[in-house]
This record gives C-alpha cells, structure tokens and sequence, in this order.
C-alpha cells in the first residue's frame, strides 16, 4: 500500500499544533488586552470638539478664574455643573460683545436654548459617582482631571477604567491632598506624598471604599 | 486465517463477547459501521428529528439573547429555574462516562471495553449541553469570559470564595480531561480506520486524525502510560465535579440546600442517572446496529447493577434530607421538607421517590435485569426521576422564602422548554453523527478481549 502522506506531514503538522497554539492563544490575549486599553476603547486623550471653542487654559489658566465659578455644584452635589448661559455672559455681556466665537452664546442667550455641549467625562450609567465627597476628602480637581488650565480643549487625561478607580480607592493616601489644596493646579506637596497621605488618611477619615456596592449600587 | 474461537462462559451471565468472534470480524464488524455500511433510513430519520429538535435551542436561545432572562419563568425569589436544573441534570449524565473510562480501567474490569468509547461521548456531549445553560443564564451572556480569572482593565478577579467561581474550573477541567481522554482513546482505531478504508478521503481524513499512529511497540507502551495517566487525571474529578455543583447549592444557606450530604448524594445520583442514560443509549444502539455480539447482556447486567447501587445511595440521600429535617429541630428545615412533600410542588416529590427509589428496585431480580426491553424502560424513567430530583431541590427549596410575603411559584415558559428540549436535540444530533463517523465501540480494546490475545508467559 502507498503512504497516504508525504513524509515531511510528521514535521508540518507538529509546527502547525504549535503555532496555532502560540499564534491564536498569544497574539489574541495580546490583541483583546491592547484594545481594551486603548484609547479607542476608553476616549482617554481624544479632545472633543465643542459647538462653542471654549478654552479651559485660557480662562482657568491666563485668566484664573476658579473652577468652582463655572462649576457651581461641585462641592455640594454627585454632578459638578455645566453652567448656564448666564454663567458667560455675566462676563461677555460686557466684553468681546461683538466676536463672533461668541455668538453662538450670545444666541443661546437671546434664545434660551441650551448650547449642546459635548460631555468630556462620560462615566457608563452603572457606576454612581459623587463629586462632593471626593472634593471634601481632599481629591484635587487635576488628580482626575489633569492640567485643565493648561488644555485648551478640554480632553479625557485618565482612562476612567475601574482599575485607575481602584488605584486611588485601595491606596488613597497616593493621591490625598489638604482639602485646601483641592482646586490648585500644579500642587506640589510640601512634603513626602506618602507620608503626607497616610497622616491626612488618618486626619480626614479617609475609607478605602472598595466594595462593589461603593459604586455599583 | 484464524479460526473462529468459541469464548467460555464467564461468571455472571453469558460472555463479554458473543460466539464465534475473532480479530478480523471485531474489527470489520465496528469499522464496517463507519466505512462500508450504507446510510440507513432510520439513521437520517432519527439525525433529521434531533436536529429539528435542536432547532428549538437555536430559537430559544435566539429569544433569549434579544429580550433577556425575563422570557423564562424565574423570577424572585425563584432566581434558579430549568437552566439549573437543566445544568445539574446534564453534567450529572456525564459522570457514567468519566467512571467507565477511569475508574474501571483502573481497576481492571475488562467489561467496561465495550462501552467506554460510547460512554466518554456521552459524557463530552452532556457536558456541552450543561455548559451552555450557566451561560444563557447570565443574563448578559457576551461577558462570560468575566468568569475567568484573566488579566482586565477593572483590577478585579472572581470571587474565589463563591463555589459558583469554583464550577467554572470543575467543569471546564472536566471537558478538557473528557475530551483529551476520549480522543487519545480513539487515536488506535482512528488508525485501523485509516488503514481499512479504500477511499482517498477517508484515508485522508481519519490518516489526519491518527496523529501518525503507526502500531509500534513504543507507540503501544506510550499509549499505556498516557492512558493510565489519564485515568488517573480523570478519577478523582468523578467525584470531585458534582461535589462542586452541590456546593452551588450546599454552600449557601437555603433550606434544602444547606446540607452536609450534598456532596455525596450529587455524586452518587450523578453516576445513577448516567448509568441511565448510558444504557438508554446503548440498548437502541446494539439493536439496530446488530451489535449485540460485541454489547451483551452481560454488559447490560453489570450496568444495570451500578445503577441499582447508586440508586440505593441516592434512596439514603432522600432519607437522610427527612431525618435532618426533623433532627435539626428547625422549623424552616422542617417547613421545607414538609412543604416539599405535601406543598403545591408535592406531586413533583411523591414522582421523584417512584421514579428513582421505587423503580430501580425492580433492578433486584436477574431476570429484570437481563431483560432488554423492561431495562430500557426503567432507564428512561431514572432518567426522568434524576431530572425532578433537580427540579424538587431547585425550585422547592426557592419558593418558599423566609419571609411568606417573599412566597413565589414558578411557572416554566415555552422558552424554557424549547431550550431543554433543545439540548435534548442537541445531544441526539451529536450522538447519532458520533456513530455514524467514528468507531463507537473500542476496536483494539474489544480485540484485547480475544482469547487469540491473551499470551501467556511460559511456564519454566
């Protein structure tokens, strides 16, 4: 009887069992691991484009006008504010009257429809999320939000993945700062961060607030 | 030419082989089935109604996958429905398999060489049916992979106190070792297929699937080690795999759940319904393919046998659920037993004690026992008797809170139907392409049984 097979079938199907293994089992992982972390996944670093061209790092930055002046409810509630209309022509009712970057505002104003702003920080529904406790306990607005005074579209600057989540809720004295310091850009602790850390932990009553039901409630 | 050799009459009832057998009939007789014998009427009929039976699995799971769990009839507080109970009932089956393959080869009961290799794929096919409904009851089965302890983006594992976390490896390393097992198995046979067969694709074919088995001594010896390794791999997950799958129940703290026997009485109705299920399969089999030479009632004897033992372990389990009911002295534990039998669920209870400890006490008397046809009823009937035990502990167990303001019935849909049934077809369909393009009795592990093989060493 003939071979049915040539003789090179024992090497060519030994490397095939291999590499289907190595190939499908290893660049997969490797695959589904990079696009999950990707920014095509989480947003993070992407700038939106905005209906008005409204720069953070002109306003927060040259001109150091508070967070807290735009976003109202930020040390009160779960949602920091967009704030009204209202809130820019307190300003440019009185200047720049007449640019045209503007009058989309101005629109709005006249209108009193809401300019369709584009949410940057988009956490999925499931998670609860509350900016006042974070602020009381002394979370800085750029431990989050990065350099806002220094981007002049406002972009993601963290992954908002749980695990960046949990980095902060396990290990809070990493990233803790006096609650004084909150809206501070470029804060440098004056000390040691984790033995600055550990000392406000202990001073604010800082939990480590890991269980599921902290956020998924 | 070797001539036929008449075999002795064993112990017990009538020969492991019929007479007149020798190494060229065993193997064309079970070779012949894949090779040379025409598709039958019967065979298409039988793949036609399974596979339109699996159809409703398609469907079913097709609805459920559009509009979610609610399609079902779980709700709070029976959270666990037919998908459970179908799960338990199905990789209970699988448990024949895994104890003819390991534990018998183990002990050396040359019996078990006939039904192994049909065995193991019963075993491989219930275990794919059972797998699918943990998933499908997930509610959003696309993120099944979140079971598993891979590396994510939340920093977060599975909870490995939960016996549910525990499931997922018992029952993914037993579909591994399963499959691994059976195919290593089948590597001998897939080779005599390969040298008998006169068309260049099955040559092709089953050549590819040989891995290059070429008989040698050293082929043999590695064959040997790999299998008893194998078994060995394989014993202990005989019990350990129900134990776990009792642990989603005994772990928590429903009454009627939170029970010490668990483990051992999930075990013992796990083998005793694939007893079952093995000789529902192999009964029909033997018929219509005129195997009945190879599968004697010898087999079915030692078969039925097993399945009277563990059914009386499972008669002790039953009895043991009462007496703790009244031993334990609490008022849920007795509510639930007592709730349990006379409730509204109580003529699923009273059904369950005659199908699985009334019926196989029949299975007491030799003459029932070589009886062919009054041995498949009775296996369809464990089979039936397993499914409600599971229906009993699941949903009993559930409907009855704590609180009687959580009090709850649960009323199966026709989605929950289609997609057992579905399973159902599923199996069937599996089954019949296994005998019709594999070799479903062991050819070199009958040929052993030969008298022409047994060498003997020479007496000095």
């Amino acid at each position: 009887m003939p071979q049915i097979f040539h003789h090179s079938s024992n090497t060519l199907s030994k490397i095939s069992i291999i590499s289907a293994l190595v190939v499908l089992g290893g660049v997969g992982a490797a695959l589904f691991e990079l696009m999950a972390d990707s920014s095509y996944a989480t947003n993070q670093g992407v700038m939106r484009v905005q209906p008005v061209q409204f720069s953070h790092s002109h306003h927060a930055g040259s001109m150091g006008i508070d967070c807290r002046y735009c976003h109202t409810s930020v040390e009160n509630a779960a949602f920091a504010n967009i704030p009204p209309t209202k809130t820019c022509m307190n300003c440019h009712s009185q200047i720049w009257t007449n640019s045209k970057e503007l009058e989309m505002v101005r629109a709005s104003f006249r209108s009193d429809e809401s300019i369709p702003w584009v949410k940057v920080h988009d956490l999925p529904d499931f998670v609860y999320f509350n900016h006042s406790i974070h602020v009381k306990k002394g979370v800085g607005c750029e431990t989050c939000h990065g350099r806002i005074d220094q981007m002049p579209l406002v972009y993601q600057k963290n992954s908002l993945e749980m695990r960046w989540c949990l980095d902060c809720h396990r290990n809070p004295e990493q990233y803790v700062r006096p609650p004084s310091e909150v809206f501070t850009m470029g804060y440098k602790p004056p000390e040691d961060q984790l033995v600055m850390g550990a000392r406000l932990v202990k001073e604010n009553h800082i939990q480590k607030l890991d269980n599921c039901y902290t956020c998924h409630r | 030419m070797i001539e036929p050799v008449e075999l002795p009459t064993k112990i017990g009832i009538g020969p492991l082989l019929g007479p007149g057998q020798n190494l060229a009939s065993v193997s064309d007789k079970i070779s012949g089935v894949v090779l040379n014998r025409k598709t039958t009427l019967g065979w298409i009929a039988g793949l036609f109604v399974s596979f339109m039976l699996m159809q409703g699995l398609l469907l079913g799971a097709g609805v459920l996958f559009l509009k979610g769990v609610g399609v079902w009839g779980i709700n709070i507080p029976i959270g666990w429905g037919f998908a459970i109970v179908n799960f338990v009932w199905w990789i209970g089956i699988g448990h024949a398999g895994t104890l003819i393959s390991a534990i018998l080869l183990l002990l050396n009961q040359s019996w078990r060489n006939s039904i192994n290799r049909f065995a193991e794929a019963m075993t491989m096919f219930a275990v794919a049916c059972a797998g699918m409904f943990p998933v499908l009851h997930m509610g959003r089965p696309w993120l099944a992979y979140w079971l598993f302890p891979y590396p994510n983006t939340m920093n977060i594992w599975p909870q490995f106190r939960s016996p549910l976390v525990w499931d997922v490896f018992a029952v993914s390393t037993y579909a591994t070792i399963s499959l691994v097992f059976w195919y290593v198995g089948l590597i001998p046979d897939l080779a005599t297929l390969r040298d008998k067969a006169t068309k260049r694709f099955h040559q092709v074919t089953f050549g590819a699937l040989a891995l290059g088995w070429r008989g040698s001594a050293m082929h043999w010896v590695r064959y040997e080690q790999a299998s008893l390794l194998l078994a060995g791999l394989a014993t202990p997950l005989v019990v350990s795999v129900h134990t776990i799958v009792s642990f989603d129940f005994a772990v928590s703290i429903v009454p009627g759940w939170h029970t010490t026997i668990f483990p051992p009485y999930f075990v013992a109705g796990a083998i005793y319904s694939g007893f079952a299920m093995v000789l529902t399969l192999m009964i029909p089999v033997r018929q219509f393919y005129g195997l009945k030479d190879l599968i004697t009632v010898r087999h079915l004897n030692n078969m039925a046998k097993v399945t009277l033992a563990t059914g009386l372990v499972v008669a002790y389990g039953y009895m043991m659920e009462l007496f703790f009911s009244f031993y334990s002295a609490s008022t849920y534990e007795g509510f639930m037993m007592h709730n349990r039998m006379f409730g509204p669920y109580g003529g699923f209870y009273w059904a369950l004690i005659t199908c699985n400890i009334v019926t196989p006490q029949f299975l007491w008397s030799k003459r029932v026992r070589t009886n062919v046809p009054i041995l498949f009823v009775i296996s369809l009937i464990v089979n039936v008797g397993m499914w409600l035990e599971r229906f009993v502990i699941v949903v009993t167990s559930l409907h009855r809170d704590f609180l009687p303001s959580s009090w709850g019935m649960y009323y199966p849909t026709v989605w929950d139907f289609a997609v057992f049934f579905g399973t159902i077809g599923l199996f069937l369909t599996l089954i019949f392409l296994f005998i019709r393009v594999l070799p479903m009795i062991s050819i070199f592990e009958i040929r052993m049984l030969l008298p022409a093989q047994r060498v003997k060493e020479p007496v000095k």
